[in-house]
Parts: C-alpha cells; structure tokens; sequence
C-alpha cells in the first residue's frame, strides 16, 4: 500500500506525498486549530433555577413526544412530563418541580430560527423529586432488558451532541456481538471543555457508567478515549478506574490531539485501527460508542434512579466577560446562563450552540438549553469568520482533500452541489460527509463548503419527499380515473339493459310501462 | 447462376431476420408508452391542469407524441422541464408561469352546505363528506391543485399556504437572501 501511494504520488509530479494523507492509526485528514479552551480549569457551577423553564418536546433525533400532563398541573422533578411516541424516540422530564404554565410553541435552538411544540415551567423553589423510580445499585445482577428499559425512561439520548436516543445503541444482538465499548472523552470542538470537567469531578460516575453500558452490552473490553491535550482528565480517569478495581477491563487510551478527533467512526478508527463501512453502523464492526457525559447520565439514571434532567454546558465565546462550565437544568433559556457569565447586552452577539467547527448559529436568542446543548458560544459579529468572510474562486490547491477525514473531495462535490447537480453530488459520496467543517477551516478562498453539502442534503431528502408525495397522488388519481371509468361502465351497462328490457315489454305489453319508466328516470338521474 | 443463388441468398436472409424481428415484436412487446411513462414519472403529479391537459398523465402523454412543449408544468417548474428536455432530447425552454408556493385547500365547515361538488372535482380523492353533510379535506393528501374552489356554489373554500414547520426545514444555498432574520441587532431580550 505505501508503495502503491509512493507511485501514484510521483505520478502527480513528485511534490505530493500521499502517504501524509493515511497516518497510521487513524483516520485520514484532520485539522489543529486553535485550542481556545479557556474553562478548562473553571469547575462546574451550579445554575440557580431560572424564573421559567422552557422545555421542548423534542431533544433527539426521531419523532416528537406527546404531553401527558395538562397546564395547570404540578409537576416533580424528574417526572415524565412527555412520553415518546414511536421507537426512535425519548422522553422529556420535568427538570424541576413546579407548575406547568402553558404547552405552546416556542423559539428552539435551531439555525431556521423557527418554533416547536414546548412546554413552559414556572419553578416553585422546592424542587421536590419525584422518587418513584427506584435505583438499581446492583445492576450487575440485573437482567440488560431492565436496564435498557431503565435508560430508555430516563430520556437519554447522546450528549457528545447527535442526540440520539441511548437505548437503541444498547442491544445484546446476537449478529453483532459486541467487543468494545469506547467512551468518548475527545472533546475536539475547539471552546468547549464540559466533557473534560464531567470527567474531572465525576470521574467514578463516569467509570460506573461505563460499566453499565458494558453489563447491557455484555462488552469484554472499555476503552475510555482522552486526547492528549488534556493529562489532568487522563490521571482522573486512571484513578477513577483503580478505585473501582476495573483496571482488568477498562483502559484509558490517550491519543495525539486532531481535529475531529471525537466523531463517532473517526474515534473508532482511532483507537481500533478498523473503519465503520459507508452506510453501517459502528456495532457492526462490534464496537459502540458513547459520549463520557452520557455515561454518567447512564450512571445517574440507573444507580440513582435519576432521569435525565440537567447537563454541563460550557458558556465562552469573545463576548463573554467570564466563561465558565455550568450544570444547568434543561430548559434554562439561554440569556439566563450567559447573565450568569456577565453577559447581559446581547446587541451586536452571534450566539452559536455547540463548538465553532461544528455549532450552528442562532438567529432567535430566547431559546432554552437542550439536551444536545454542550456549548453556548456569544461570539462578537464582527469576529465571526462566516459573516465577514468574502467567497472566492477556487484556486484547486486542495487543501480540502488532504484534511478531509472521510476520504471525499470537497471541491469538486462543492461545485457539483452549487450548480444543484444533486446526482453528480451523491456520487461523490455526499452524504459520507460528516459536516466536521475542516475543508471550510482549511479553504484559502473562504468557500463555505460545509453549507454547500448542508444544502445540497436538504435538497436532496426534499426532493425525495416531493417524489413520494408524488408517487402517492398519482396512485390516488389513477384509482380515481379507474373508479370512473368503472361506474360509467355500470351506468351504461344499466341503461342499455333498462332499453332493452324495456323494449322487450313494449313489445309484450303497453300496460306495464311505469316500471320502465321509473328506472330510465332513475338511470337518467344517476347518469346526471 | 450466380446471380439466381444471390438473390435466394439475400432474400432468404432478408426474409429469416423479418421473421425473427416480427417474432421479437411479440416476444419483447411493452405495453403502453414507455416516453410517456418516464415523462409522467418526472412530473409533481398534482393533476392542477394549469399545463392545458386534464392531468399529468394526458400530458405526459402529449409531450411524449411531441404535441405539446416541454415547459408547461408550472409546479414542476424548472427541475420538472429541465427533466423532460433531457428525455425528449429537445433543447430546454424556459417555463414562463412561475409556481405559485405550496397551498393547501380548507373548507370553512360551518359554510359548506354539503353538495359534493368539490369532492367530485378533487383529482385525487383527498375531499371526504357526503351529500348534505360536512366536507372536509384531507392535508396529507391535498396536492393545492385549486380545482375545487371553481365548483363551490358557496365560496367556503380557501387556499392557504401550507404552513412552514421545522422538520421540513433545510439549509438555503450560501450567499442567496437567507430567510433567517438575526435577532442579534434589535430586539435582544434578556430573560
């Protein structure tokens, strides 16, 4: 294989070293920007109860819950104030006790800036919890269907950010046995270091609930991935798992600090050697793979009895007097916690949800934090790359290619995405792209080559929508086509029999005419 | 001599490929049109008639027999006709109506008086009532072709526009007018 790249290196005049393109290892590309984790060393505060707790019906990827409790009621803390309807789903807990005051729609961090169904929540300070779930302290002696069924009530999704729902990850398959499970302590973003204080200050929580997963899984092996920027968590993570005597079977795996690093099928290429094929799964190769704050959500949930109700979200950004790491209740609205970080005036701030790379802009700034919420960042408008950036031409030095870490060619699937050359598209894999943002990084011209895919997998799953709806009206018109063909048929079959019949009783006898008659009347409403 | 066994031989082979291209004919013979099949199957399939056709397939069936232009779906609009260009292979021509946004029809229900005539205009069954009782339309299968609002003899039908919702939000192409208003510069709130 080396000498293969050698060879087609020199093909491509002998300035190019293709082999710089697959470090071993890992997975190809990647990018080093700068680290900015400037609450790396600020512990987790404890968030106040906000005065109104906005919360949406839908945090994960799949359908919307549907409320089961009316406004007016009252409500505990973690109570399942909305239940999933259909598998790809999870349920939505009240984050404090108090009075739910109406069940409307409601700004939500998303970059249309548009509305969901939520369900706002006035506190009444007491924050009694609802007890009724019992822990399960003993989960090793539980049967993994339980604690499935455990994770799945207590509405955990992945934390790292793709929200999506934990349980379904968690199935003993008897295909697809699983070897390893891979704990996700990268936290590449640049800004955002909540991962890095979960695994600082709840370092037991977090082996506990690897352990879990392992139980549920029935894993031989843990691997809990840190990059090497971060030792302190490295050290915590290695005492954590010695004071609970798993040092067997759980390791901590440091690797060098890349960009995007702590992408699910680039981690897992990381650390196995093995990649996730194109359109498979990572159980398919015997590997999952979880974020370490849902670990410990795993852990609250199943040794404690506590639904998912609260995370850790990093607030920074230039225009934040003093950035912190905040465990907040889900649904506090985002102007609350950056007040907290001194950040009162909002005129002239962007705020993005999640890291720069990756994060999406907001435009409607009223929104609560969700459970996908691992950074809040109010950047100053005019230190916002994307907004003061000009397009250029491409000058084709692909630069693109070399970090891209799923092997596609971003410029030219760019152009094909810009003419809306949506088939040319797919075949340069476009829907392989992790939109992780490090061709844009990268991109001397400022080509914004992460929004061009974004649109063009829109188009693409809108024009498959349209061709499905079109599909169906065309069934439902040629049914209809064939219904009338059929009863204009019937209606002519009846007449000529009403004609002949009643030319037959003409001829028979003149008296029995009025039964002809009705029928011809009858036929010739009809025929109307 | 000569000459005789060319014709036989000539006329001998002429006459084995004849049969063998008539016994084809039967053998691999398709039913119906396959131009207009792959024309219709481009088509939004909303039956609105705006193309001067009853419906999508009469018209499909006209451009495939070369009667009609290729730019006539207004619905489809460019994508549409671009798509039946490149079939027929006949050079694009620009579609001169633009596309009215997608509408869904409502039946004000306290005003309908129950006729029936809207169901029996409906191109795709998505009108349900019976005679002298309520009509309603079914969303999920309203194609907004406005072809029943003519027949109502008491105007109790709308056009409303289908409303935006966020799950069938996408992302619209860098550097186009974005929609999406920044609420950065005027009305920040702090809550």
């Amino acid at each position: 294989m080396p000498g293969l790249l050698e060879r087609l290196g020199g093909l491509f005049g002998g300035g190019v070293d293709l082999r710089s393109l697959i470090s071993p290892g890992g997975f190809p590309g990647g990018v080093h920007p700068a680290q900015m984790k400037i609450t790396a060393a600020s512990p987790i505060v404890q968030s106040p109860l906000p005065p109104q707790l906005i919360l949406p019906l839908k945090q994960h990827i799949g359908q919307i819950c549907i409320p089961i409790v009316e406004v007016g009621d009252h409500v505990l803390r973690g109570q399942k104030v909305a239940r999933s309807q259909g598998y790809v789903s999870a349920p939505v807990h009240a984050p404090t006790s108090g009075t739910v005051l109406a069940i409307e729609e409601h700004a939500v961090p998303h970059p249309s800036g548009m509305g969901r169904q939520c369900m706002i929540i006035e506190p009444d300070g007491l924050d009694e919890a609802d007890q009724s779930m019992p822990s399960l302290c003993d989960y090793l002696d539980e049967d993994p269907a339980i604690i499935r069924e455990r994770i799945r009530l207590s509405g955990i999704v992945g934390l790292g950010g793709a929200v999506f729902p934990t349980f379904i990850k968690m199935l003993r398959d008897q295909r697809h046995p699983i070897e390893t499970v891979i704990l996700n302590g990268v936290e590449c973003e640049p800004f955002l270091t909540c991962d890095h204080r979960v695994m600082l200050e709840h370092g037991d929580s977090v082996v506990r609930g690897l352990n879990v997963i392992m139980h549920a899984v029935a894993a031989k092996g843990g691997i809990i991935a840190i990059e090497d920027n971060k030792p302190d968590a490295v050290d915590a993570m290695r005492e954590a798992i010695a004071r609970a005597g798993f040092e067997a079977n759980i390791e901590v795996r440091v690797l060098p600090t890349r960009y995007p690093q702590g992408g699910e099928k680039q981690l897992i290429q990381a650390v196995t050697g093995r990649q996730v094929p194109a359109g498979k799964l990572p159980l398919h190769i015997g590997v999952i793979c979880q974020n370490v704050g849902t670990a410990k959500a795993i852990h609250d949930a199943v040794c404690m009895g506590k639904p998912l109700t609260e995370r850790v979200v990093t607030i920074s950004g230039d225009a934040v007097p003093h950035p912190a790491n905040i465990c907040a209740r889900i649904g506090t609205p985002m102007p609350f916690l950056l007040a907290q970080c001194g950040l009162r005036d909002l005129s002239g701030v962007r705020l993005i949800h999640g890291g720069p790379m990756m994060g999406e802009r907001l435009p409607r700034m009223n929104v609560p934090m969700v459970k996908s919420t691992n950074g809040i960042l109010a950047m100053r408008a005019e230190s916002l790359y994307s907004e003061n950036a000009q397009e250029e031409p491409c000058i084709r030095c692909g630069h693109c290619v070399e970090v891209c870490p799923v092997g596609l060619v971003p410029n030219e699937l760019a152009w094909h995405c810009r003419n809306d050359q949506f088939d040319r598209g797919q075949e340069y894999d476009l829907f392989d792209c992790i939109e992780c943002g490090c061709c844009s990084y990268v991109c001397p011209s400022h080509i914004p080559l992460v929004h061009y895919f974004r649109y063009a997998k829109g188009q693409v799953a809108h024009i498959e929508k349209e061709r499905a709806f079109a599909e169906l009206s065309k069934a439902r018109s040629e049914a209809r086509d064939n219904r009338l063909a059929r009863e204009q048929a019937e209606r002519a079959a009846r007449r000529s029999k009403v004609r002949k019949s009643g030319a037959a009783e003409a001829a028979a006898d003149a008296s029995d005419d009025t039964e002809a008659g009705t029928s011809g009347a009858e036929s010739g409403e009809k025929a109307s | 001599m000569n000459i005789l066994m060319a014709v036989l031989l000539l006329g001998g082979l002429a006459l084995a490929a004849g049969i063998v291209l008539a016994v084809a004919s039967r053998v691999f013979h398709v039913e119906g049109d396959p131009m207009m099949e792959r024309i219709d199957a481009v088509l939004p399939q909303t039956q609105c008639g705006q193309c001067g056709y009853p419906g999508c397939k009469p018209y499909a069936t006209a451009v495939a027999s070369g009667e009609a232009d290729v730019n006539k779906c207004v619905p489809g609009g460019e994508r549409a006709m671009l798509a039946i260009a490149d079939l027929m292979g006949v050079p694009p021509k620009e579609v001169e109506e633009e596309a009215a946004p997608p509408m869904l029809a409502y039946i004000r229900e306290d005003e309908c008086i129950g006729c029936t005539l809207c169901i029996k205009a409906c191109p795709v069954d998505a009108i349900i009532g019976a005679p002298k009782q309520y009509h309603t339309v079914v969303e999920s299968h309203c194609t907004g072709c406005t072809l029943c609002v003519e027949p109502c003899p008491v105007d109790c039908i709308d056009m409303l526009s289908k409303p935006e919702v966020l799950e069938e939000w996408t992302w619209s192409a860098p550097g186009k007018a974005s929609l999406v208003k920044l609420e950065g510069d005027s009305d920040a709130r702090v809550a």
